[in-house]
């Protein structure tokens, strides 16, 4: 019996508030701003629907302290924005990485710096979202290249935020958040959710930021009993500051390492013909529809070209590009900013081939004829 | 044998381009199981200054979603006449409002002159509904979309309450359209 079908045209920032009320999102604070509005204003009509709450902030730094604050009385949280907002979220992304809050901020990327093209795409946020917020922290973002991997990656945002107590950054970029596309939506009842996992003792034994060995500590949701301290101050286990340097130094290394020795749960990547190619391309979000496209007509011209799409932006690809040191002869890495991800593969290769560099900052997306152009002969 | 096809909608801000190109390319990827996308370019403006609307339906998937190679342009506004010809294919079509634009690029494409916005105002009712008639006509010029498709998405799009007076105006332009393509 066929399957049945439920196809619908939506756009990435429609996709994405859908893919959060999926994965259990039930609390929404944000301030609107073009491209990323779209997200706040299904959200604004569908959240009350069904028991959620919406409320819009009165400025960006607002908006993500509400979040915080709703992640810890246990509800799944989100906010969207673009740069300017960002921006002025970065301190309190610092404060759920170091609080081990897990929540989902959405960057639908504009161009920069500042205002810079409210309504034009670019994808100048990749550090940003790796380097935003100061002192040494684990970060993961995501990014998606279709309208139905945006639905698929916002339920990823938050299993990855819920699983490892984490902030995810979700970026989107202009193109994808304002293209329509056909969604064959999948069954919502079938997801994979992920949650927290809730204290296994009693209150007065609980410890908030227990050093487990996954590095994960069990997370109790504020109402439910078990009294926490949370602070953005260096603590230990019990969550009260403390000015211990072994104290410190365990509790910085384990936040990085419930991230880094689950790298390989976490990174995706997406090899699009590969495995003979003698030049590669590394893309990501729109610009990586560019790059796939610019494949099939190099492939149709008898050149071995392939395309590798991250997936995941942090922690970075790093292992899965080295795997193909040996093969690819050239690299080019394509991305509507000046090189920001670009100085990351080459780090990744060390030396091992050539990467070339193809940046555009004017507003306009980079085509598949521009791509196809920079491609070795 | 596949096929890529490319519409831009164009005009100014307010004029309901990006209305008309969700409601093709629905038609297009719901009803008629092809592959669409629209996407869309504006500055920062609500209202006024040029915009356009771009729809791209093939049966294959759709990695591009931009207008590269255009197929057929519609052009409300002189300035978006003006600013957005230049992709245009050799063999392509562009549908002009004939009041509006008055020059007309020139090149081996073909052009048809038709009073969209008069007509909407005096046959379909409303000056308003012209980003329907304008789908009528680009039905019944391309045959890219089903008339049966884009009736469906277009009631279930157009606001509650305006489905008639929508309906009739894709019947105003789908017939100028017979008359022009006979």
């Amino acid at each position: 019996m066929q399957e049945e079908k439920n196809i619908r045209v939506l756009t990435g920032n429609e996709a994405c508030a859908e893919g959060a009320l999926a994965a259990g999102m039930r609390f929404y604070a944000g301030y609107p701003i073009t491209p990323s509005s779209e997200v706040a204003e299904v959200l604004a009509v569908e959240l009350p629907k069904i028991g959620g709450v919406f409320i819009q902030m009165e400025d960006e730094i607002a908006s993500i302290g509400a979040i915080i604050g709703g992640s810890l009385a246990g509800v799944k949280s989100m906010t969207a924005t673009s740069g300017p907002g960002f921006s002025l979220m970065q301190e309190n992304i610092g404060f759920a990485a170091m609080a081990e809050v897990p929540c989902v901020i959405v960057n639908v990327m504009r161009g920069g710096p500042s205002t810079g093209l409210p309504t034009l795409p670019a994808q100048g946020d990749v550090m940003q979202a790796r380097w935003g917020t100061h002192g040494d922290h684990p970060i993961i973002a995501l990014a998606p290249f279709s309208v139905a991997e945006t639905f698929a990656l916002t339920v990823r945002a938050f299993n990855l935020s819920e699983k490892y107590r984490t902030p995810v950054i979700l970026l989107l970029d202009e193109i994808i958040g304002h293209v329509n596309e056909k969604v064959n939506m999948p069954d919502t009842t079938a997801l994979e959710i992920i949650d927290r996992i809730p204290p296994a003792v009693a209150p007065d034994k609980y410890l908030p930021y227990e050093h487990t060995e996954c590095g994960v500590p069990p997370m109790a949701s504020f109402g439910q009993g078990y009294r926490f301290h949370v602070t953005g101050l260096a603590h230990d286990e019990t969550g009260f500051p403390t000015n211990s340097g072994r104290e410190i130094g365990r509790l910085i290394e384990r936040l990085h390492r419930k991230i880094e020795q689950n790298r390989d749960d976490i990174v995706e990547v997406d090899a699009f013909m590969m495995d003979d190619a003698e030049t590669a391309l590394v893309s990501f979000g729109s610009t990586a529809r560019s790059a796939r496209h610019a494949v099939r007509l190099a492939r149709e011209a008898g050149k071995k070209v392939g395309l590798l799409r991250l997936k995941t932006l942090w922690p970075f690809a790093d292992k899965e590009i080295r795997a193909y040191a040996g093969q690819i002869k050239n690299w080019v890495v394509a991305e509507m900013n000046l090189g920001q991800m670009a100085h990351e593969v080459e780090w990744a290769l060390a030396g091992a081939a050539p990467v070339k560099r193809l940046n555009k900052v004017d507003g306009d997306p980079i085509s598949p004829a521009e791509i196809l152009q920079a491609l070795p002969e | 044998m596949s096929f890529r096809y490319e519409i831009r909608l164009s005009g100014e801000g307010g004029q309901g381009l990006v209305l008309a190109g969700k409601i093709l390319a629905e038609a297009a990827a719901v009803y008629d199981e092809l592959n669409a996308t629209q996407s869309q370019s504006y500055g920062p403006e609500a209202r006024g200054g040029a915009s356009r609307s771009e729809v791209i339906i093939s049966d294959e998937d759709i990695d591009y979603p931009k207008a590269v190679n255009i197929d057929l342009l519609l052009a409300l506004t002189q300035e978006s006449c003006d600013r957005y010809h230049s992709d245009l294919k050799k063999d392509g079509i562009i549908l002009v409002d004939s009041e509006a634009v008055t020059r007309v690029p020139e090149g081996s494409f073909r052009v048809i002159k038709v009073p969209i916005i008069q007509l909407a105002r005096e046959k379909a009712g409303r000056a308003l509904v012209a980003n329907i008639v304008a789908l009528g006509l680009i039905a019944g010029i391309s045959r890219i979309v089903s008339e049966k498709s884009l009736l469906t998405a277009i009631e279930a799009r157009v606001p509650k309450g305006t489905e008639e007076l929508n309906l009739k105006a894709f019947a105003v332009g789908l017939r100028e359209a017979q008359a022009i393509m006979k």
